[in-house]
């Protein structure tokens, strides 16, 4: 049974991998991308480790695939194919494709695996409480870092939000207003003259 | 664990398990279990649409449907009729694709999360150790089938729908995450179950005093505008959009959308009484003896929190696209993040009232 639905999992991966590489819809590679986490997610799963799958679902397929999703909404639109590339390149892409493929299953086909001591799926607790710990074997060290990381990001992201300061945002303002007021003017102008004379009888008559 | 997948029918699972050998009786469980909650979807979802109708007349000093059926409770069965027999349409250069795929996105994610609500004390399907991560995690990919929707369709409105849903998803999931992880916090643990337990001296909303009524405040805002209901429903805006995202569907891909804005709305008022009123647990534990009750508890205490999400509705009108963000990022996140320090030293200085 596990086997079965491992192997269903890993054809489903590789599928909407190589579906994902090779669609020429940008929308549609970005979702064969998102049903990869999925089945990623769904290993977890059968693993038993439910936080990472809870993560995998959360961070990839609800953050980061959103995100994804949402710029390509904003660039491209339904009618839009993506080029093919050139021979020379594919041929490229292909063969380093290749040596990756030859260095994992070298890496895995090499390395002894040993099966698990323990069947108890891994509790929030325990990683929260390594996450923090200072003590060998600790990851209080990466968790800083990355949370000077995330700090440094959001910093940069509401910079450039914000724009180029007060001189860049007053030049810019006051263009569209000049364009604006002539485009109401001419409207008005061009209102056909007779319209108030046909309404004025209108609220005289009763 | 899916172990426990029939217990909550203890007759049937041991029927099953003597007549068949046990992998294929588990099998047979699995679906049985899968129809069952098929069947507790389409039931509840009619049943909230009838009740959205119902109230909404109220709310308007009219009568509501009242034809087909005693007082017109079978109005909406009917109607989910009439849509299974309209055609279905599509937009020229459409994405096909995408276009079906995208109702099963938003009826899958919400059926995932049916699976991990503890109905009562033995009917709950997959009782994971971080059950209340998982709900969140599946509230955020639910968004996708809008966004596919929106794009799919090949329509300017159904596009500006999906686009105005992403921004406000993405923007209203933090609050929603933050405000369970307050409460989190003071249950010390994620799984559903387990949190349900620590209520039994007293429910959550009790044991946490302020810090939890402001959690809960704060989950009920964002939680409508989670599920794009009024008055954040600008992802649907009829008078902007035509109906938005959802412009393009008809018949039965249109039905499946409008069962799971439903379903959701169910499951986020689920959600909050499972955290904050008890779930299945009766107050003051006054029929305690009599544990097959507790589907009823866990759903009247959910009907509760659905009637005031109906009523937020007809109550408010919608916000502008700016006004949303702002009050998600400029009022309820900083508001948020005060009332998690509070809450930690609520639970700190064992400020906490517990029977």
């Amino acid at each position: 049974m596990e086997k079965l639905l491992f192997y269903t999992f890993a054809l489903l991966i590789i599928g909407f991998a190589v579906a994902s590489v090779s669609s020429r819809n940008m929308l549609r590679s970005v979702v064969y991308l998102l049903f990869v986490l999925i089945g990623i997610a769904g290993v977890y799963f059968m693993a038993d480790y439910y936080f990472l799958a809870a993560v995998q679902l959360a961070v990839y397929a609800g953050g980061i695939i959103v995100l994804i999703i949402f710029s390509v909404l904003l660039v491209h639109h339904i009618e839009m194919e993506l080029e093919v590339a050139k021979l020379s390149r594919r041929l490229l892409v292909g063969a380093t494709c290749l040596l990756g493929l030859g260095v994992f299953l070298g890496t895995i086909y090499t390395h002894p695996f040993v099966e698990a001591s323990t069947t108890a799926p891994t509790t929030v607790e325990a990683i929260g409480l390594l996450l923090l710990s200072y003590e060998a074997g600790g990851f209080i060290l990466p968790f800083e870092v990355i949370s000077i990381l995330l700090l440094a990001a959001m910093i940069g992201a509401i910079t450039i939000a914000k724009g180029g300061g007060p001189v860049a945002e007053e030049s810019k303002t006051p263009a569209p207003r000049t364009e604006e007021v002539p485009l109401v003017a001419t409207a008005r102008q061009a209102e056909p003259a007779p319209a108030p004379v046909l309404d004025a009888p209108e609220l005289v008559a009763p | 664990m899916l172990t426990s997948s029939l217990l909550f029918i203890p007759s049937l699972h041991d029927f099953l398990f003597s007549l068949l050998p046990p992998g294929l009786a588990k099998g047979a469980e699995m679906v049985l279990v899968g129809i069952i909650y098929l069947t507790i979807f389409a039931v509840a979802g009619l049943f909230l649409v009838l009740l959205e109708r119902k109230v909404a007349a109220r709310f308007q000093l009219r009568l509501g449907p009242n034809r087909v059926g005693y007082g017109g409770s079978m109005q909406t069965l009917a109607d989910a009729l009439k849509l299974l027999s309209k055609e279905l349409t599509g937009t020229v250069r459409a994405d096909k694709f995408l276009f079906n795929l995208a109702p099963y996105f938003v009826i899958i994610t919400a059926l995932m999360a049916l699976a991990v609500l503890p109905f009562s004390q033995s009917m709950q399907v997959f009782d994971i150790n971080i059950g209340l991560f998982f709900l969140i995690a599946l509230s955020s990919v639910g968004v996708i089938g809008i966004l596919l929707a929106g794009w799919g369709s090949n329509n300017k409105y159904a596009m500006i729908g999906a686009m105005r849903s992403g921004v406000q998803t993405i923007s209203y999931e933090l609050s929603v995450g933050l405000s369970l992880v307050t409460m989190v916090l003071l249950a010390g643990s994620l799984q559903l179950s387990q949190i349900v337990e620590v209520q039994k001296s007293g429910w959550l909303i009790v044991q946490g005093h302020i810090p939890a009524l402001i959690a809960f405040m704060i989950f009920m805002i964002a939680g409508t505008a989670e599920t794009n209901r009024a008055p954040f429903d600008l992802v649907e805006a009829e008078s902007e959009l035509g109906a938005g995202f959802h412009t393009e569907y008809s018949g039965m891909k249109f039905a499946y959308f409008f069962l799971a804005e439903f379903i959701n709305m169910f499951i986020i008022a689920a959600i909050a009484v499972i955290v904050f009123f008890g779930a299945w647990l009766s107050p003051f534990g006054i029929t305690e003896s009599l544990p097959w009750l507790g589907v009823f508890w866990f759903l009247g205490k959910t009907f509760l929190v659905v009637l005031l999400m109906m009523w937020f509705r007809w109550t408010f009108p919608r916000l502008r696209v700016d006004q949303l963000l702002t009050l998600e990022w400029k009022y309820l996140l900083p508001l948020n993040l005060a009332n998690l320090v509070l809450m930690a030293v609520t639970v700190w200085l064992n400020l906490t009232i517990q029977f």
